[in-house]
């Protein structure tokens, strides 16, 4: 998995004039495990000390901008779900609402709680997926195991809404792909109810844990100043004492009439971070508690016939119905011409969608802004001068996605 | 919103009126277009003077081969001061995509422009590496502009 790469390296030359002997170049990953999907990096060594390292990403590049540009807007929904896999909710959420801000388009009051419930449930779900494997990175087994017990109680919950548990393409332009079934709310209750119980293991296994505590402390610095210069956004940024939450400061989705507090650590380690992420989530559960209480029924989707697929009841009586249906998936609407740029509080940072149109039914451009691609930029200042085996606490710590690096 | 948006664009127009040369509003957004030259004072001033101190974003894009100026470059600013965002825009011609690059500004400007290279085939003057960072070195054409098709001009091998 990992190897030594010997020709081409500074160390070969520099053995030849008896100076820098312990100098190497290393190739760590893209296989290796704990480089979280397939990065690789390239790590100049003097014996366990990392000089220098130079991240090296594409290897799951699949256009997805590009095929942006040849989808309808409504097929461009599916592409988002695969792009941060962990956190496909989220990715939906970001990319409908620049659609609906070119459009112009309010959203119905019961969509936006649907929508808050399920994008904190998913920020659950992809914290867990985190905390697992940044676990087993650093030798702590048995937390993955329970936090993958709790993610999948929230897969159960995404799939009996949308019927997918990693690709919902749930949030449909104009609002929700349909409504909640019966019996959800007690299910997500029946879930809420267990899960501090749940994160109280984590303490105990973990939070309170010297050798974790010898293995996060004081582990890839990173200053506030360097944070924000470097665009670091979501818990990276709050781990180093920079108190910034989209969800407050550019208020969407209603999150402004939510009561939750926004976790900020100020160590700026991976302890900090991994601080910051535990109390994210205790957080992320409040809101879904909140958002149960104001569930009233209501119409899931925008009043706007032309832009909005009809019920199939509806397209069964009305003729119009059946006609609109069958305008929007054949041809598309057209969406005004303009530019956004719209960014949420994704799980792991700022999501951000550059979205313009040309007037047509298939977008001129679309560019996500993935926190992933941002913050692992911000890998090499973090490393530098830490050992080899902290490098992977690191990655760990920033809790990259590659699907999202590589689009 | 769009009240504290229009005060930034005065401020720029106040410090030196020949930067600004369009200003674009819509869907409460602010977009200011700017000259490829003035593109570091713009960013140094907004940076120091207004707390812009983080990008956003930074992001190319191809109006199409026939357009002149073809080329945009997109610069999204943040405040994590007041929570704004401006949008800085700058067009370039085919002949010449040439821009001064921000990294000295904003260090996370390096991996988008980068970005941005691999995909348009902008360059970026004075960036650190500036080399293709998705797609392999090798790789020919810049496969976001829009003369290039979806599928690319031959099955693409790795050897």
């Amino acid at each position: 998995m990992m190897e030594t790469v010997i020709e081409n390296s500074p160390a070969a030359e520099s053995v030849l004039d008896g100076a820098l002997e312990t100098e190497m170049t290393l190739s760590m990953g893209p296989q290796h495990p704990s480089t979280h999907g397939v990065l690789r990096l390239d790590l100049r060594l003097d014996g366990e000390l990392v000089l220098k390292a130079v991240p090296d990403i594409g290897y799951l590049h699949t256009g997805m901008e590009k095929l942006f540009e040849y989808k309808k807007y409504q097929q461009g929904i599916v592409i988002t779900d695969r792009m941060d896999y962990l956190n496909p909710l989220g990715n939906n959420l970001a990319y409908v609402m620049a659609a609906e801000k070119l459009l112009d388009l309010e959203i119905p009051e019961r969509a936006q709680v649907i929508r808050v419930l399920f994008c904190e449930l998913q920020r659950i779900a992809s914290h867990m997926v985190w905390l697992g494997t940044h676990g087993l990175d650093l030798g702590a087994m048995s937390p993955f195991f329970y936090c993958f017990r709790q993610r999948e109680k929230i897969l159960n919950l995404i799939e009996a809404a949308s019927g997918g548990r990693m690709t919902p393409s749930y949030f449909r332009i104009g609002g929700l792909m349909m409504d909640l079934p019966a019996g959800f709310t007690e299910r997500c209750k029946q879930f809420l109810d267990g899960f501090p119980e749940a994160m109280e293991t984590f303490d105990t296994l973990l939070t309170g844990n010297t050798i974790w505590h010898s293995r996060t402390k004081g582990i890839g610095i990173i200053s506030s100043e360097d944070a924000i210069s470097w665009g670091l956004t979501g818990p990276c940024l709050r781990g180093s004492g920079v108190d910034l939450d989209l969800r407050r400061d550019n208020p969407y989705s209603g999150y402004e009439t939510y009561d939750f507090e926004v976790p900020v650590e100020h160590d700026c380690d991976v302890w900090a971070r991994y601080m910051v992420r535990i109390r994210e989530c205790y957080e992320s559960a409040k809101i879904v508690r909140q958002t149960l209480e104001r569930l009233k029924p209501g119409p899931i989707k925008a009043n706007a016939p032309k832009i909005v697929l009809p019920d199939r009841d509806d397209m069964r009586k009305h003729m119009d119905s059946l006609i609109h249906h069958f305008l929007i998936v054949a041809e598309g609407f057209n969406v005004p011409e303009g530019e956004v740029y719209h960014a949420i509080e994704a799980s792991k940072g700022e999501l951000g969608v550059y979205m313009k149109s040309n007037g047509g039914p298939k977008p001129e451009r679309v560019h996500f802004r993935g926190p992933s691609f941002v913050n692992l930029s911000a890998l090499p200042e973090m490393v530098k001068g830490e050992m080899v085996a902290d490098v992977v606490a690191v990655i760990g710590s920033l809790d990259i996605v590659l699907g999202e690096i590589d689009r | 919103m769009a009240d504290k948006l229009e005060f930034f664009v005065e401020e720029l127009k106040k410090k030196n009126a020949s930067w600004v040369r369009e200003v674009r509003t819509g869907h409460g957004e602010m977009t200011v277009v700017v000259g490829r030259d003035d593109v570091i004072d713009v960013c140094t001033f907004l940076r120091d003077e207004h707390t812009f101190d983080m990008l956003a974003d930074l992001c190319g894009g191809d109006l199409g081969p026939e357009e002149e100026p073809r080329f945009a470059v997109n610069y999204h600013l943040f405040s994590t001061v007041h929570h704004n965002r401006l949008r800085v825009k700058v067009l370039l011609s085919e002949d010449d995509p040439k821009v001064a690059s921000v990294t000295s500004i904003w260090k996370t400007a390096n991996w988008h422009e980068r970005e941005t290279y691999d995909f348009f085939g902008i360059i970026f003057d004075g960036h650190p590496d500036l080399r293709r960072i998705l797609l392999p070195s090798d790789f020919d054409g810049f496969a976001l502009r829009k003369d290039y098709p979806l599928r690319g001009y031959e099955p693409y091998s790795l050897n």
